[in-house]
């Protein structure tokens, strides 16, 4: 399968502290895969690096290469807003705007310019439907979505991305404010869309990674130790701090 | 034995601490109670005088545009019609407000998101020395500046609703300002993630977002600054003209509420009908304060309820 996106020796570091020490990971399209780690290893930084959110702190510098499809994206010329409607994120906390479901799923929509009402309703029905929200939400459209509870918000998040149909769909730790159903619910959701979409997903569930993912990076102090196929991973990891991870032996 | 039980039976020396302490906090809330009770009583009798003792008619004082209470027009009847004032001050309030909220805006947004470190360090103290100038001043620059210029470039005496606003909008404007800025920092930073991990700019992030979440507490913002451009007397009667005259437009010479209070309230002696005319305006006042109270509270509960 192609590559979507590549990376190669990214370091970064937070002012003087280096929280990436050169990581090489690669992605193919339609592929679901799990970075896991203890906490603190660099998980999340690294994903944000994948859609440019680190621009937004203060003092990050980033060496290496990263590209999207033969695109880099810290080129001088990168058109950040396109990058980010082609590499959606889904927060660990539940982030839905304070306005009703359907301005949340449409916003993306509309700042793309689309004022077509056919085409917005659509198009948010869709995207519903796809994270596996629309049969709660249906009759509910026009409500704040912050009257929802906090793993249907998380699914709305997870509609709000999908609404502009991006290329990749990155995740951190999107279940990890949630109760067991509705973290079941969201998974249900990411295995549903999975065909049409590339999926990186930070987690710190273990049986999370090993159920949906497809391939498994294990990072540790800002280093990648390991990555391969999830089975291959779980059941002969080929470094021995991957094995003592999985055990429980640290993190 | 004794010690033990004469300890249980008798208050504690906490206890009566406590109590000592709560008897002299209930001792002040009752104090200040009685204070506003009696300011309310004061204000609501002596304003109602007019309509109970002088007979004078609810509606001939909000309609009527004749404002002369010392003497009888040729019928007979007092004139005191309210009309005139009542227009001036919300005509001030109102365009003070308009004028003075996208610049309040324009500074809040530049303090929080697009300068923080460098717009807070510099505006804040601006803001802080605007709203600690004394009104007298604003009047008295009002005078000394507006009123000329206003005469220069518009021609007529330079006095009227266009120089109230004008001082009234240098008045309102950090009390708009800092309102806002709080209601925008409180905006959780989270939105504005969400929304630039969409692919929103900056500017997109800040009015489709930022802006529309904080509606709530701007519009408070904005009402707290109307009421205190409702309420302000000095610096508008020194620019206004004090003539109580239904005003043409926005440079002949006219009277506001406060304005009228302040110039009459020593000309006239306790219990006559001019006296009791000028409680009438103040009761007006106060039941315009309560209003934008009452609207404040409801904007809070409406926006409190949304998130
Ligand atoms: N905004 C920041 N400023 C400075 N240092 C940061 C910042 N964000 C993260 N770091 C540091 O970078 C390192 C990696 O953090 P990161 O958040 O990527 O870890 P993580 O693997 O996502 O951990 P967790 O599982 O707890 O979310 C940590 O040492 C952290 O202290
Ligand atoms: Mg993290």
């Amino acid at each position: 399968m192609p590559k979507i996106i590549t990376s190669k020796d990214v370091h970064l570091s937070y002012g003087p502290k280096e929280a990436l020490h050169g990581i090489s990971l690669d992605f193919e399209e339609h592929d679901i895969t799990a970075l896991i780690g203890p906490s603190g290893c660099g998980k999340s930084t690294y994903l944000r690096c994948l859609n440019r959110m680190n621009d937004l702190i203060k003092g990050v510098k980033i060496t290496g290469s990263m590209k999207l499809e033969d695109q880099d994206i810290y080129a001088p010329g990168t058109d950040i807003v396109d990058l980010r409607k082609r590499v959606g994120m889904v927060f660990q906390q539940p982030n839905p705007f304070p306005f009703s479901v359907y301005e949340n799923v449409a916003y993306g929509l509309r700042l793309a310019g689309e004022k077509d009402k056919h085409v917005l309703d659509e198009r948010v029905e869709t995207s519903l439907k796809q994270a596996a929200i629309w049969d709660e939400v249906k009759d509910h459209l026009y409500e704040n979505a912050l009257s929802f509870s906090g793993g249907q918000q998380q699914r709305i998040c997870v509609a709000r991305v999908l609404a502009v149909q991006p290329e990749v769909v990155l995740l951190d730790e999107p279940t990890s404010a949630l109760d067991p159903i509705s973290s079941a619910k969201i998974e249900d959701t990411l295995m549903n869309i999975r065909d049409q979409y590339t999926i990186i997903i930070v987690t710190h569930n273990m049986q999370q990674a090993s159920r949906i993912s497809d391939k498994t990076a294990f990072l540790l102090n800002g280093d990648l130790v390991e990555f391969s196929k999830t089975e291959k991973m779980f059941i002969h990891p080929d470094d021995e701090k991957t094995s003592d991870y999985l055990n429980g032996k640290f993190g | 034995m004794d010690e033990i039980k004469h300890d249980l039976q008798n208050p504690s020396k906490a206890t009566h601490e406590d109590l000592f302490g709560r008897g002299i906090t209930y001792l002040c809330i009752g104090f200040v109670s009685l204070l506003v009770i009696s300011i309310l009583y004061f204000i609501t009798t002596r304003g109602l005088a007019t309509f109970t003792t002088n007979h004078v008619s609810l509606w001939k004082f909000l309609s009527g545009t004749n404002w002369n209470p010392s003497l009888l027009d040729k019928h007979g009847n007092p004139q005191i019609g309210a009309l005139p004032m009542i227009v001036t001050s919300f005509s001030v309030t109102v365009l003070a407000a308009v004028v003075a909220t996208p610049f309040a805006l324009g500074v809040a947004l530049f303090m929080t998101e697009i300068a923080p470190e460098r717009g807070t360090k510099i505006l804040q103290p601006v803001i802080e020395l605007l709203v600690g100038i004394p009104s007298v001043v604003y009047g008295f620059i009002g005078l000394s500046v507006i009123v000329p210029l206003i005469r220069h470039s518009f021609g007529g005496t330079g006095f009227g609703i266009l120089a109230g606003t004008l001082v009234l909008f240098v008045m309102v404007l950090p009390t708009i300002t800092s309102l806002s800025v709080d209601s925008i920092k409180a905006v959780p930073m989270f939105y504005r993630s969400a929304s630039l991990a969409l692919g929103a700019t900056r500017w997109q992030t800040i009015y489709k977002v930022v802006l529309r979440s904080a509606t709530p507490g701007i519009l408070t913002a904005v009402i707290f600054g109307m009421s205190r451009a409702f309420g302000e007397a000095l610096a508008v009667q020194m620019v206004i003209g004090n003539a109580v005259l239904m005003p043409h437009g926005l440079l002949t010479p006219s009277s506001t509420l406060t304005s009228q209070l302040t110039t009459g309230i020593g000309n006239t002696t306790m219990g006559t009908l001019p006296n009791n005319a000028l409680w009438s305006l103040a009761l007006i006042l106060l039941l315009m304060s309560l209003v934008f109270n009452i609207l404040v509270r409801v904007i809070g509960k409406r926006g409190a309820l949304k998130k």
